[in-house]
């Protein structure tokens, strides 16, 4: 049954992230990323993540994946052909990208993981990460509130000085 | 059929990872790019959890508290960007990188 559900998310997530890759269409590329970001999900909640695959859902599909698909929109009279380099580029990314991907398979097969002999039950993990954002990782969890502050003025202050000059 | 093991997750945000750089690398839309770079997001935060699912950790939560940080990270650089982006739009009418050039020397 887990396996059944980790394939289903698997394809859930594959088939549309190479829809992104490839698709001549930035459209179709923005509304695969959909379906990227809640296989994602799943997998998340699969993992027992509960409260991460709430967020991603919360947080990539409702904010980020709007955010895009605004900027693709907004930016849709410029050309929309030829969002690909020509097919020589294309070919040396294919196997730069084969060649990274291999590496990653060489070093996850080869390394011994410290593996756990048997998989815990998953637990509510909501409580747990609320302890530890205001205990053991006060200061990261502060550092990025300020960096949201941060983005915040940025992408204002960025976005003004356009409007003004015109 | 995959089975429910730490090699599949990691071959899984393996996969995820490469086509992110792929679409980095080949697309000349910056809004592309900025999908591959989601992507790219992405896989490390099912890495960071998958590990902290599968290895022996001292807490097994930590991996789920960066993967919230990843998360923030990745909300705040596609806010920048996508305002970078349409601000060099309304000034320049394009949004392929090749254009954006005036910092080359």
């Amino acid at each position: 049954m887990k396996n059944f559900a980790f394939n289903v998310f698997v394809i859930i997530t594959l088939i549309p992230s190479f829809w992104v890759a490839l698709s001549s269409n930035i459209v179709h590329a923005a509304f695969s990323l959909f379906f990227t970001f809640f296989g994602v999900a799943g997998l998340y909640v699969l993992l027992g993540a509960d409260f991460l695959g709430v967020l991603q859902v919360l947080v990539y599909i409702s904010g980020i994946l709007v955010l895009i698909i605004f900027g693709v929109m907004m930016t849709q009279r410029a050309q929309m052909e030829h969002i690909s380099t020509r097919l020589p580029g294309r070919f040396a990314g294919a196997v730069l990208s084969v060649l990274v991907f291999g590496g990653f398979m060489v070093a996850v097969y080869k390394t011994a993981w410290p593996k756990l002999t048997e998989l815990p039950e998953p637990v509510p993990t909501t409580s747990e990460i609320g302890n530890l954002l205001l205990g053991k990782y006060l200061i990261p969890f502060e550092v990025a509130s300020v960096l949201l502050l941060a983005v915040l003025v940025g992408a204002a202050l960025i976005v003004r000085q356009s409007v003004r000059k015109e | 059929m995959l089975a429910y093991s730490l090699e599949n997750f990691l071959l899984v945000s393996g996969v995820l990872f490469c086509l992110g750089i792929f679409t980095v690398l080949t697309r000349r839309n910056t809004v592309a790019i900025i999908m591959g770079i989601e992507l790219i997001l992405n896989a490390a935060g099912l890495n960071f959890v998958a590990f902290s699912r599968f290895v022996q950790t001292q807490n097994h939560i930590s991996g789920h508290v960066f993967t919230l940080f990843i998360i923030v990270i990745s909300a705040a650089e596609i806010v920048i960007a996508l305002a970078i982006v349409l601000s060099l739009y309304s000034t320049k009418k394009t949004i392929h990188v090749e254009d954006f050039d005036e910092l080359k020397w």
